[in-house]
């Protein structure tokens, strides 16, 4: 029964997946990195940069890749502000409160979204929603091959800006050490809301790429949140090639887990690959950290 | 330790005559209501507040308990207060075996939170997928009132059985308070490494907290499914659950003995208050528990019981 011809379109299926799935985790491990939290909050982002897309194309009649330059510079604004107006404020030089301000954060956003929007799944339609193109003895839709060449392009850039540029290096001197990278003049605070703000951004990117293919409902983020977290852990908390890797992988076994057990205990399997890694090695496939 | 059993016994005395007292039937579930989110926070207060470990999926102990709960009496017919001693038993089982995995490897902080929240959902798929619990539809346990079988006519006897629970788990976070091993409890959350130093086993203290933790929230699950008759697996592993232990133990006070019973109660008045004001809006609750939440993190970090205590000097 598993034979090539129906493994290869879903491995293919999956790492169109896993590359979106790879932009939400890149988001999740550079807000680790910088500020060593986990934000609970991730998915309920994502969620919001969801309905933004979903409510500029039913209003606007914005195309959702057009609504790029607009959606990005929202989140960022909106991840830049709640760091700054919130969870700076809020934790007090406690892990354990920034930890509980996202988990409130992400309640609050979630049920709000419930209030505003109810729980109805909605959709969008565009001209390309059901094009497909052939790759191999596959056929694959257009909309999750822009998703695939998007998020990875998107990946790229982050990693560039992260490699070469100064606000890069400031990022990554707050990351390792907090104390020097003030005492050479690097505005702290301001670092943090700015990896905050680029994680969300990350999430705006992913929602344009995601919605042609995807739905949105006030719950979606909840899914997305578990498997971001599995692949930050997976490839190692903080790791940027780690999350990238690991998305594409988690893409793929998602994938396949749900043509061999059905879809509802498909999704097992990435709860346990999760839970696998956290007990074995925490440190994740390519964490240096102990 | 004598003071503080004095207190609950006052507690317990006030709370029963209000309960005999009362006749309406809003009141009375308000009471009910307040008790099991009283019940509910100073369960994971165990954990949380005494062992200073976070646990984000405490449904996964409510749901097994309240699954047992449900099973027992619809496919085994065991009689209910038998079936609530299983329930207990049951949770305290998973806690356990989700304790002897996460402390045996060291988890503590986020990833704990993140492996406890990872098990609930796992389970709340299995209770999707399986059969013995009716798969997404749900389990309904026959409505067949009587004292023998759990089933009260009136409000008030789930009150009194609430009571009771709540009363249990006070007198062990009394004791906690007041025996060495919530000392050992303390010192572990406070440091881990001095506690090590000084020849305490952090990992079987924090064995201890978990099991101890999950009992009471699976008699929370338990108690549930008595009242309601009906459990499904959103609500019996879904983060709502979760949520209200945690923000409940919070806004009152983690490591106190009244902060999760004043936190509850403060939290289903604001609930309440909410519903009368804009009616039944779905999420407004859980809109509330969390800005709640975050404000209290933000401004009162040590919750009403840390209010209370600035404010006596």
């Amino acid at each position: 029964m598993l034979d090539f011809a129906i493994l290869f379109p879903s491995v293919l299926n999956g790492l169109t997946t896993g590359a979106v799935y790879a932009l939400v985790a890149l988001g999740l491990t550079l807000i680790y990195g910088v500020l060593h939290i986990i934000n609970f909050a991730h998915g309920a982002a994502l969620m919001v940069a969801l309905y933004m897309v979903y409510l500029l194309k039913t209003w606007l009649g914005l195309d959702p890749y057009l609504a790029l330059p607009l959606v990005v510079p929202a989140m960022f604004a909106l991840g830049y502000a709640l760091q700054r107006g919130v969870i700076e404020r809020a934790s007090h030089g406690r892990d354990e409160n920034i930890l509980l301000v996202t988990l409130g954060l992400a309640i609050v956003l979630e049920n709000l979204a419930l209030l505003v929007f109810k729980s109805d799944t909605r959709t969008i339609e565009t001209a390309y929603t059901l094009t497909t193109v052939p790759i191999g003895p596959a056929f694959i839709a257009l909309p999750k091959l822009v998703a695939f060449v998007g998020a990875l392009a998107c990946a790229a850039a982050l990693m560039w800006v992260v490699a070469r540029t100064d606000l890069g290096r400031a990022i990554r001197a707050v990351a390792k050490e907090k104390q020097g990278a003030r005492l050479v003049g690097i505005d702290v605070a301001h670092v943090y809301a700015m990896s905050f703000g680029i994680g969300l951004a990350c999430l705006g990117a992913a929602a344009c790429f995601l919605l042609p293919a995807y739905y949105v409902n006030p719950q979606v983020g909840g899914g997305f949140v578990l498997v971001a977290f599995t692949i930050v852990v997976l490839g190692g908390m903080g790791s940027f090639a780690g999350a990238l890797v690991g998305g594409l992988l988690i893409g793929v076994v998602e994938s396949l887990g749900g043509l061999m057990l059905g879809e509802s205990l498909g999704q097992i399997g990435i709860s346990a690959i999760f839970i696998a890694v956290l007990l074995l090695r925490p440190q994740g496939l390519f964490g240096a950290r102990t | 330790m004598r003071r503080d059993l004095l207190h609950i016994g006052a507690f317990a005395l006030v709370l029963a005559v209000l309960a005999s007292l009362i006749d309406s039937g809003v009141w009375l579930t308000f009471l009910m209501m307040s008790l099991y989110g009283a019940l509910l926070a100073l369960a994971w207060n165990i954990l949380g507040g005494f062992g200073g470990q976070f646990s984000f999926g405490h449904a996964l102990f409510f749901g097994c308990g309240a699954y047992t709960q449900a099973i027992a009496q619809v496919s085994f017919g065991v009689n209910p207060w038998l079936a609530l001693a299983l329930a207990v038993a049951v949770a305290a089982a998973v806690g356990a075996g989700v304790g002897a995995l996460s402390f045996r490897y060291g988890l503590k902080g986020s990833y704990f939170a993140l492996v406890t929240l990872a098990f609930a959902e796992v389970f709340r798929i299995l209770a999707v997928s399986a059969g013995f619990t009716g798969g997404g539809v749900g389990l309904m346990v026959p409505l067949r009132e009587s004292v023998a079988n759990l089933q009260f006519g009136s409000r008030r006897g789930y009150v009194g059985l609430a009571l009771g629970f709540v009363v249990v788990s006070l007198i062990v976070t009394a004791w906690l308070r007041h025996s060495r091993f919530g000392a050992r409890l303390q010192a572990v959350r406070d440091n881990e490494d001095a506690a090590r130093a000084i020849g305490v086993d952090p990992f079987r203290i924090k064995l201890g907290a978990i099991v101890l933790s999950a009992a009471f929230t699976g008699a929370a699950g338990a108690f549930y499914v008595q009242v309601f008759q009906y459990i499904d697996p959103s609500i019996a592993f879904g983060a709502h659950v979760s949520v209200e232990a945690l923000v409940g133990a919070i806004v009152g006070g983690m490591g106190t003995l009244w902060g999760p019973v004043a936190g509850a109660l403060a939290l289903h008045t604001l609930a309440e208050l909410t519903r009368n004001l804009f009616g039944q809006l779905p999420g407004i609750n859980l809109v509330i528990y969390g800005v709640v939440l975050v404000a209290i993190v933000m401004f009162v970090p040590r919750g009403l019981a840390g209010i209370a205590r600035g404010r006596r000097g």
